[in-house]
C-alpha cells in the first residue's frame, strides 16, 4: 500500500475505531478519515448497560483511545457528521456537513440501530433506547430510586438494564412476549435460571406479554397496557427488543446485503474496493460452515484486524471463536460459540450454586457453551470448538473430571 | 503520575505515566502499548490483557479473585507472577513497577 493512498471508514465505533488503529500498526502510511455520526470517538458500548449506567465508571473511561491517538496517529476523526450516500463509480462519500470524501478503500463500520417499538408513544419523553452513549447520558438523570421502569425485551441488554437499575432501587418490570426470557439466543436452562435471578432481585418478569398499548399523559409514557388487558404503570421505558444493521449506505449503492452487508473472509463485500465490519456485516462462521450477522465485541475487533491485515496483505489472522459475555448482578456469563441450532444440550454441574455450564451439541459435535461464572468452562469450550473436536456429552458432564482433564482427553482423541 | 513500565516479550520497555485509580490495562490501551488487547475492555471476561509482573511488586498488587485466577489458570504461557493487567487498579505503591506481556494473547 503506498502513502498516497486514501482510506475512508464510514462509522467511528468498536470496528471502525479498531480497523484505523490496526492499519497504522501494520504500518500504513496513507491518509485515514474516520466519519462518525456520534459525538463521541470511537467508544464502548458493553458498559453502557452495566457499569456506566451505574454510574460506576467515567465517560472518558469508554473510550477506546484518547483523543489524542488519533492526532498523535495521523487519523482524522471526524465526529457528528454522517456519510449519506456512497457513488461507487466516483469512489466518493458524501456527508452531511457538505463535504464529499475520496477513496481508493472504503470501510463501512456502521454498526446496527435499536428496533423501534411499534406503537404509538414510543416517541414520549420518557420512552429511552439502550444503544449509544447519549442515549445513556439523557436515561441517567431518570433513573432514581424508587421509580417504576418497564423495559420492554428481554435480551441480554434488557437483562443488563433490569440488574443495573434494580440495584439502583427502581421498582423494574421486564416484558417479554415469547414464553421465556432470551428465548432467542439461548436454551430454556438458561433463561430459567436468569428468570429466577433477577426474582429473586426483586425484578418483575412477564413472559408472553404483548405490549399493545402505550399510555400517555403530557406527552409521557405513564403506563404499558398489555394484550391481555394487564395495565402496568411506570416512570420510565427502557426499549431493548433488537437491532438491525445499518446497511442501508452499501445497499443503496448497489453492494449485495441481506440480513447485513454480505462480505467473505476478508471482509470484502462484492465491490473489492469496500469492505464491512461489525454489527453491519454479514460473514462467513468458519467454525460453522455459513454465513451469518454477529453482534459482539469479539466480532468488531476480529473484522477490524482482519480488513488491516488485508489491506496490508498480509496474514489474514485466525478466526476466534465467536464470543460474549454478559455481567448481571454478580454473574458472568460467558459464552463459547454459536448455539442457535442445538439439537442436545447437557449442563454441567447445577445452576441453583450459581456456577454452572451447559454445552451444546449438534449432530454429536460440541458447537456452543453458555458458562455462567464458569470460566474454565468458556476458555476450554473455546478451545474445543476451534479444534472441532470429538467430545461426547458424558465426558463434559462428569464433574469428577477437571475442565483440564477434560480438554486434555478430547485433545489426545484428535491426533 | 505513577511511572510503569511495560516490557514486550523481545525485552523492548515502555514507561507510562499511569493515573491512580485505572487499571494497568487501561493505562497501557490508553498510550499505545503493543502486546496488551483487552477486547474485552476490563470485565475480565476475554484474558488478552496477560502480564508478568515484577515479582518485587506482585504482592502489592492486590488479591486475585477466583475469577481472575481460573482465567489464567487457562490462559497460555502462564507463571508463578502472572496477573490479568485489568485486574490490578494503579496505586502510588506501583512508582516503577515492570510488566511484561506475553508473546501471545491467546
Ligand atoms: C448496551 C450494549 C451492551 C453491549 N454489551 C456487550 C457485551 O457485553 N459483550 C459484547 O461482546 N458485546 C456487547 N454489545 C455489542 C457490541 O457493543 C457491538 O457488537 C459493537 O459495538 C459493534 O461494533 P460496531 O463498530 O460494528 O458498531 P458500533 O459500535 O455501533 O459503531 C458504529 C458507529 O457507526 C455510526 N454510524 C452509523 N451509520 C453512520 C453513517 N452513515 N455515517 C457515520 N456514522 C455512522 C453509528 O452511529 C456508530 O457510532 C453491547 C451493545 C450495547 C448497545
Ligand atoms: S481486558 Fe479482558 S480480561 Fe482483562
Amino acid at each position: 500500500m503506498s502513502a498516497d493512498q486514501k482510506i475512508v471508514i464510514i462509522g467511528a465505533g468498536q470496528a471502525g475505531g479498531q480497523a484505523a488503529a490496526s492499519l497504522r500498526q501494520a504500518g500504513f502510511e496513507g491518509m485515514i478519515t474516520m466519519v462518525g455520526d456520534e459525538p463521541a470517538p470511537p467508544y464502548q458500548r458493553p458498559p453502557l448497560s452495566k457499569a456506566y449506567l451505574k454510574g460506576k465508571l467515567d465517560r472518558e473511561r469508554l473510550f477506546l483511545k484518547p483523543l489524542q491517538f488519533y492526532e498523535d496517529s495521523n487519523i482524522t476523526l471526524k465526529t457528528g457528521v454522517s456519510a449519506q450516500k456512497l457513488d461507487r463509480a466516483a469512489k466518493t462519500v458524501a456527508l452531511s456537513d457538505g463535504e464529499t470524501l475520496d477513496y481508493d478503500t472504503l470501510i463501512i463500520a456502521t454498526g446496527s440501530r435499536p428496533r423501534a417499538l411499534p406503537l404509538p408513544g414510543a416517541e414520549s419523553s420518557n420512552v429511552f433506547d439502550l444503544r449509544t452513549l447519549s442515549d445513556i447520558d439523557v436515561l441517567k438523570p431518570n433513573v432514581q430510586e424508587g421509580r417504576r421502569l418497564l423495559i420492554v425485551g428481554a435480551g441480554y441488554i434488557g437483562l443488563e438494564a433490569a440488574a443495573a437499575a434494580c440495584e439502583l432501587g427502581l421498582e423494574v418490570t421486564v416484558l417479554e412476549m415469547a414464553d421465556r426470557v432470551l428465548a432467542r439466543v439461548t436454551s430454556p436452562v438458561m433463561s430459567e435460571f436468569y428468570q429466577k435471578l433477577h426474582e429473586t432481585h426483586g425484578v418483575t418478569i412477564k413472559t408472553g406479554a404483548m405490549l399493545a398499548e402505550l399510555q400517555t399523559q403530557d406527552g409521557a409514557v405513564t403506563a404499558g397496557v398489555l394484550k391481555s388487558g394487564d395495565v402496568i404503570p411506570c416512570d420510565l421505558v427502557l426499549v431493548g427488543i433488537g437491532i438491525l444493521p445499518n446497511e442501508e449506505i452499501a445497499s443503496e449503492a448497489g453492494i449485495a446485503c441481506k440480513n447485513g452487508i454480505l462480505v467473505d473472509r476478508d471482509a470484502r463485500t462484492n465491490d473489492p474496493s469496500v469492505y464491512a465490519i461489525g454489527d453491519c456485516a454479514h460473514r462467513p462462521l468458519v467454525h460453522y460452515g455459513r454465513d451469518g450477522r454477529l453482534e459482539s465485541v469479539h466480532n468488531a475487533i476480529e473484522q477490524g484486524k482482519i480488513v488491516a491485515a488485508h489491506i496490508m496483505a498480509a496474514k489474514r489472522p485466525v478466526e476466534d471463536v465467536p464470543w460474549f459475555w454478559s455481567d448481571q448482578y454478580d454473574v458472568k456469563l460467558q459464552i463459547a460459540g454459536l448455539s442457535q441450532d442445538y439439537d442436545e444440550a447437557v449442563v454441567r454441574g447445577e445452576p441453583t450454586t450459581n456456577s454452572f455450564a451447559v454445552f451444546y451439541f449438534r449432530s454429536g459435535r460440541l458447537i456452543s457453551v453458555d458458562a455462567v461464572n464458569a470460566p474454565a468452562e468458556f476458555l476450554t469450550a473455546k478451545r474445543l470448538i476451534a479444534a472441532n473436536a470429538d467430545i461426547s456429552p458424558e465426558l463434559v458432564v462428569d464433574q469428577k473430571k477437571t475442565m483440564k482433564d477434560i480438554l486434555a482427553e478430547a485433545m489426545a482423541g484428535q491426533k | 503520575m505513577v511511572k510503569i513500565i511495560y516490557a514486550d516479550h523481545s525485552g523492548t520497555e515502555r514507561e507510562v505515566d499511569a493515573n491512580v485509580g485505572e487499571s494497568v490495562m487501561e493505562a497501557a490501551v490508553r498510550n499505545n502499548i503493543p502486546g496488551i488487547d483487552a477486547d474485552c475492555g476490563g470485565a475480565c471476561a476475554c484474558a488478552t490483557c496477560h502480564v508478568y509482573v515484577d515479582p518485587e511488586f506482585l504482592p502489592k498488587t492486590g488479591e486475585q479473585e477466583a475469577m481472575e485466577q481460573s482465567m489464567l489458570d487457562f490462559a497460555d504461557g502462564v507463571q508463578e507472577n502472572s496477573r490479568l493487567s485489568c485486574q490490578i487498579s494503579v496505586s502510588a505503591e506501583l512508582e516503577g513497577m515492570k510488566v511484561t506481556t506475553p508473546e501471545s494473547q491467546h
